[in-house]
């Protein structure tokens, strides 16, 4: 079964944590994306730009309207994201909780299945 | 019947060579491996050069050449023992057992996941590459790769030899095969947009290696159990989804278009089984299926049989899909209600509460029973927690004609 486990930043929480506590974290993405693809269960894994950098695109009138994002007016931006295929939800929910954000207040870790995929894997 | 292509040959063919392999140096791991390599070579080679003589020397004679390439460059020190191996292995030496049964008893080990399992098989003893399970599983061919590597890790750390396990353990891991070839078909069975050719395939597959464990053990009841349940359920899929992919209810397919070839072998193998001395929940799986198929049309479905049936199964194999099952054929033979009252004790499950399948059976039966607006409101909350985006249109649907005969909920004037 596959799951989108999404990453969700609180930019001020992420902003006041020290270094180690960074550093931290992104040793245990390193850590838990190679136990991932040991396992056979990772199928990909992408982090984004700062939400400042985002815009919206619009069509109105039949012309496109880029406007400065981001969309959603929240305390937590999507951050990026794991696409995994494991053997059930239980797994997954297992999976998301060695992801280091989830020791942190404001650093959101959100499961949930795919219900459809397409697309070239190993273009 | 056309010529079977390179690929049926080979799917026939690497168990045998696997099996082989196996026998003479016993490391399942590095055999698997190098019989992978063989049947890549030979899926590049013989449909352009032609499938040779005996292609089972030939798969047999160029996996040996690998292992023992596998073996010096892993181990240089045992340098000799490769070249012993590479004078033992002849192709005349293929013994004309069958190994598919021991292959899948060491490819469906209990340490392994469902996936893992499932993922093995099919190369090892499928004989597919991993090319080809990574698009059945829709997964990139480097997870499959890596799933593939560390259950057999996971195996030799087990410290499993190639053999049937004796006593208990020969019926519990038989159970196990019999598991995983279900789990395959229904994989194959799941309709699931842009992907149902390669969904088929896997029908077809996991149905082939119930036949060669069925060829094995054509007395085990609930082998013939579990291939008779495939293909009545594999003679019905033409009609179970329209022509843009919508599913089809059992009681609205257009029965003509079962293939009835599969249903008289499946009828006759759920026949057979049933004479046996115990009952299993594959064989009764294969006798409801063929009380369905049996009737000339739905409103002719014997359906106290199937209530009976679905009444031993729960007894046997207690789950509450099963008791789901069981209100449905209950409603048919004694009203909604007593079909709902069924349901109810359901509701307390937490493997159940807010399941899809609850909702729609739910659903379902409110309709019948004449409550629209409750029947509309679940068939919706069905429609939002089922994973199908097939079973999510067809749950939508169902949802908007209730609700068009629903005075209470028109949606707008009439015109």
């Amino acid at each position: 079964m596959r799951f989108l486990i999404s990453l969700h930043i609180n930019p001020a929480v992420l902003d006041a944590l020290t270094d180690e506590e960074k550093a931290a974290i992104g040793e245990g993405h390193t850590r838990f994306i190679e136990e991932l693809k040991a396992s056979g269960e990772l199928i990909t894994t992408q982090a984004l730009v700062d939400p400042s950098q985002a815009v919206v695109v619009s069509v109105r009138n039949g012309r496109p309207v880029v406007t400065d994002g981001p969309f959603l007016e929240a305390k937590e931006y999507l951050g990026g994201f794991y696409l995994v295929d494991c053997e059930d939800r239980a797994r997954a929910v297992e999976l998301a909780a060695r992801i280091p954000d989830t020791r942190f207040e404001g650093l959101g870790v959100e499961v949930r299945q795919v219900m459809f995929a397409d697309g070239q894997w190993d273009a | 019947m056309s010529a079977p292509t390179t690929g049926d040959l080979l799917r026939e063919l690497a168990p045998q060579v696997l099996g082989a392999l196996v026998r003479r140096h016993g490391r399942f791991e590095g055999c698997e491996d190098a019989v992978q390599e063989a049947v890549l070579a030979a899926t590049a080679q013989w449909p352009a050069e032609g499938v040779p003589d005996n292609p089972r020397g030939w798969l047999l004679t160029v996996a040996s050449r690998r292992f023992v390439d596998q073996l010096r460059s892993d181990h240089a020190r045992r340098e000799r023992e490769a070249a012993t191996a590479a004078a033992e292995v002849a192709p005349e030496d293929v013994p004309d057992t069958d190994d598919t049964l021991l292959l899948l008893f060491l490819c469906c080990h209990p340490t392994l996941t469902a996936a893992s399992q499932t993922a093995l098989t099919l190369r090892a003893v499928g004989g597919l590459t991993t090319a080809e399970v990574a698009r059945a599983f829709l997964v990139p061919e480097a997870t499959m790769a890596a799933r593939i590597s560390r259950a057999k890790q996971r195996i030799r750390a087990a410290g499993s030899t190639f053999g049937v396990p004796g006593g208990a353990e020969r019926g519990e891991r038989l159970r196990v095969v019999l598991h995983v070839l279900y789990l395959i078909f229904n994989e194959g069975y799941t309709a699931s947009s842009g992907t149902e050719l390669h969904r088929t395939d896997l029908a077809r597959e996991a149905i082939r290696l119930t036949r060669a464990v069925h060829a094995q053990l054509p007395d085990d009841s609930e082998v013939t159990g579990l291939l008779a349940l495939m293909l009545l359920t594999h003679a019905r899929r033409a009609a179970r989804t329209t022509a843009t992919g919508g599913l089809v209810p059992l009681a609205e397919q257009d029965r003509t278009r079962w293939d009835r070839a599969l249903v008289e072998e499946g009828t006759e193998l759920a026949r057979a089984s049933l004479a046996g001395p115990a009952l299993g929940p594959y064989q009764l799986q294969a006798a409801i299926a063929a009380t369905h198929t049996d009737a000339p049309t739905a409103e002719r479905t014997n359906w106290p049989q199937v209530h009976a049936l679905y009444l031993i199964l729960e007894r046997i194999a207690p789950n509450p899909v099963v008791t789901l099952n069981r209100a449905v054929a209950l409603a048919e033979v004694r009203g909604p209600e007593a079909g709902l009252t069924l349901l109810s004790t359901l509701e307390a499950d937490a493997r159940m509460a807010g399941h899809h399948r609850l909702l729609s059976v739910r659903a379902h039966l409110l309709e019948k029973a004449g409550d629209l607006a409750g029947a509309r409101a679940d068939y919706r909350r069905a429609a939002r927690a089922t994973a199908s985006i097939a079973e999510q249109r067809y749950l939508e649907s169902r949802a908007n004609r209730v609700g068009a005969r629903d005075p209470g909920h028109a949606s707008g004037p009439p015109v």
